[in-house]
């Protein structure tokens, strides 16, 4: 995973709440079996609207995502992080994230920056009047801003999000540090806990 | 301070604590399908990495999977693709697995608790957010993505922050005709698709401990329609015996042992939750939704309602817009509003109990014409049994399809969608735009009103439906 400090871009103003996992990629564009290849499932219903906001000239390149409330509640598909990445996006901003895409846009080193709801009124306005301006996310001193127009709020991350960003670490890798503990506790779990293989054998030999 | 069940649960799962860091937590029990799993199993090839404990995973076949031709390959060469992936990675990783055609195939949140796989007290996951259905047996269940379904094959642990707990009490007994359903669609309603967001929900009070287990699955499954990660029901004696005897439930002394340690898992009496909401059983009604999200729902009774009286201006314009995309008028009774399809199945409200409470309300009847009634039992052990039952025998007279099992027009991955602008009334979870086909429009419903609706053409209760004439019963 690659580190990230600070991400500027041009961004697009998402004017929804509850944008949810299947308006970012339908269920359709989860049948590939890689982790690339999304793009074109990124918001694909919404996408054949002509007027949709990523389908203006002015929104072409844009790396950095303004949406609403609730941005990806529904399925656990880590897809739609990876479809937002592989549009172009580095960074949504939300006043509220659902838990599941969070942790997966954490895992796969997509920024999920939550500010306040007005912050993103002020960011809409800005951009859909001004979608020239470059926005700067700085996750070293958790800050989004618009140098141009002279706004800046302060976003919510959680420490280990942003360190593990910023680092750019593989948590599989960090985790396998504590090999030994897991060891431990799988040596003290209860016998009545119930395993997926034996059975087999049995249902086998009973047939 | 006592601890709430939830806190017990992951208390005796933590195998590492550190400040400034996520508890490191073991998983019990990890269920793999098709889709969220090849980039995950392709994570640990790339790295050289084992799968930890193919003994505590296990996997199926489910939501790409036709429902019918089941004998036949995948006409779908993406879907194949797929699902042949899983079969190679399960043989390489050592991993078992449920093919289409084999008698455990499911949905794999109906299959866990069949198989007595899911048990009180254990840590459940799976590369999907309907795994909190798990919680109703007292087991901290909760959906992933793929990253982490690669973190739990490689270490079979997850490092993750600590939930806070909402108590979801639901005082006195629901009346007749009133499910579980819609308890749940009532409780999101209420607190909205964000309102559980960074908790656990444990419901409880005197409706959820009337319940059966697979009722209780119901509600526990759509915790993360409220934004909530899991969803929990403190295991009871109803647990107990839903468990006994099955395939994967302990036996003799290692019974009475785990017994012995579920029944320490209830809330103690003197633990406080993060929050407390409280429902009265007798104010729920049969409920559905208008929107294209689940907390846009109202009792069956009500009407379309008018944007403009929503005091949010997110929720007001939310509803504008879901108005527009359902096509539908405010002030237009929720009953009058005529349905293409109804869909029952799903891991919300696929189960036995599910097909034979519709079963009841279809006995002697017919589906209304120009309405498809789509019967998919969520699991091939529910369609056998079903079968036994004479349950295929009510539907196909009615009019129904009765197909082979899997997610099907849930999420519509496989061939069952919606065409642009048909309508539904759906069993399963989410009214999403598109979710079951572009442009389709869901209404969530109990098994109950989705077989009304079949029967009548436009949502309706069993209440609503004329008395079947005598004759037509002989018959049947």
């Amino acid at each position: 995973m690659q580190p990230i400090t600070v991400h500027v871009g041009r961004a697009a103003a998402l004017r929804r709440s509850n944008v949810d996992t299947d308006q970012i990629v339908p269920a359709v564009y989860l049948k590939r079996v890689t982790r690339t290849g999304f793009a074109d499932g990124c918001f694909a219903a919404w996408r054949s609207d002509p007027d949709f906001v990523l389908n203006r000239p002015e929104h072409q390149g844009v790396s950095i995502l303004v949406a609403g409330p609730d941005f990806g509640t529904g399925s656990s598909r880590e897809h739609a992080v990876w479809a937002l990445q592989d549009y172009g996006f580095a960074v949504v901003v939300s006043s509220r994230f659902a838990d599941i895409f969070r942790g997966n846009a954490g895992k796969a080193g997509l920024l999920a920056a939550q500010v306040e709801q007005a912050f993103v009124d002020v960011l809409w306005d800005l951009l859909d009047e001004h979608p020239d301006y470059e926005v700067e996310v700085d996750l070293a001193q958790r800050t989004v801003s618009v140098p141009q127009a002279g706004v800046v709020a302060d976003f919510d991350i959680d420490d280990y999000t942003r360190w593990r960003l910023m680092e750019g670490l593989d948590d599989i890798g960090l985790t396998m540090r504590h090999t030994d503990a897991i060891d431990r506790f799988e040596q003290q779990r209860p016998a009545f806990l119930p395993s997926t293989t034996p059975r087999l054998a049995e249902d086998s030999a009973a047939q | 301070m006592g601890a709430t069940l939830a806190q017990k649960v992951w208390d005796d799962h933590v195998v590492r604590r550190a400040a400034g860091e996520p508890d490191l937590l073991y998983i019990d029990l990890h269920l793999l399908h098709e889709v969220t799993s090849p980039q995950a199993f392709e994570g640990l090839r790339m790295s050289g990495r084992a799968l930890r404990r193919p003994d505590l995973t296990i996997a199926t076949e489910d939501h790409n999977v036709p429902t019918t031709d089941l004998d036949q390959p995948i006409a779908d060469p993406v879907s194949r693709t797929q699902v042949e992936t899983l079969r190679v990675n399960c043989e390489e990783f050592g991993v078992r697995l449920h093919s289409m055609g084999d008698v455990e195939q499911g949905i794999v949140h109906v299959i866990g608790p069949q198989l007595g796989l899911t048990q009180p007290g254990m840590t459940v996951v799976c590369g999907d957010s309907h795994t909190s259905t798990h919680g109703a047996f007292g087991a901290l269940a909760f959906g992933i993505g793929t990253s982490e379904v690669e973190h739990v094959m490689a270490t079979q642990t997850l490092p993750l922050k600590p939930f806070k707990t909402m108590a979801v009490t639901v005082n006195g007994l629901l009346r007749p005709g009133v499910t579980s359903k819609d308890v749940i669609l009532a409780v999101i309603s209420t607190i909205g698709t964000g309102g559980g967001q960074g908790y656990v929900l444990e419901y409880r009070g005197e409706a959820i401990e009337a319940m059966s287990m697979e009722a209780r699955m119901t509600i526990c499954n759509m915790s993360i329609e409220a934004g909530a990660r899991a969803g929990m029901i403190a295991p009871d004696q109803t647990t107990f015996d839903y468990l006994r005897g099955r395939p994967h439930a302990p036996t003799g002394q290692q019974w009475d042992e785990a017994v012995a340690y579920w029944r320490t898992l209830a809330t103690d009496a003197d633990a406080v939750f993060d929050r407390e909401v409280v429902l009265d059983a007798d104010n729920i009604a049969p409920f559905v939704t208008w929107g294209t999200n689940p907390g846009q729902g109202l009792p069956l009774s009500g009407s379309v309602p008018d944007p403009a009286q929503f005091d949010d201006a997110s929720e007001r314009t939310a509803a504008q817009r879901a108005l527009e995309y359902m096509g539908l008028t405010p002030g237009t009774p929720l009953r009058e509003i005529a349905v293409d399809t109804v869909f029952l199945g799903s891991c919300t409200n696929g189960r036995i109990e599910d097909l034979r409470s519709a079963a009841e309300v279809i006995r002697g009847r017919s589906v209304a014409d120009g309405v498809r009634l789509l019967v998919v039992p969520g699991s091939a052990r529910v369609r056998l049994k079903a079968e036994a039952e004479g349950l295929h025998e009510v539907f196909l007279q009615a009019g129904a399809e009765w197909r082979g099992a899997g997610c099907s027009m849930c999420l519509g991955m496989n061939p069952d969608q919606l065409s642009p602008g048909e309508r539904s009334a759906s069993t399963s979870n989410r009214n999403f735009e598109g979710r079951q086909g572009r442009g389709g429009r869901t209404h969530l419903v109990s098994p109950l009103v989705a077989a009304a609706t079949a029967v009548t053409g436009h949502l309706a209760s069993a209440d609503d439906l004329d008395p079947i004439p005598s004759d037509a019963l002989l018959g049947a």
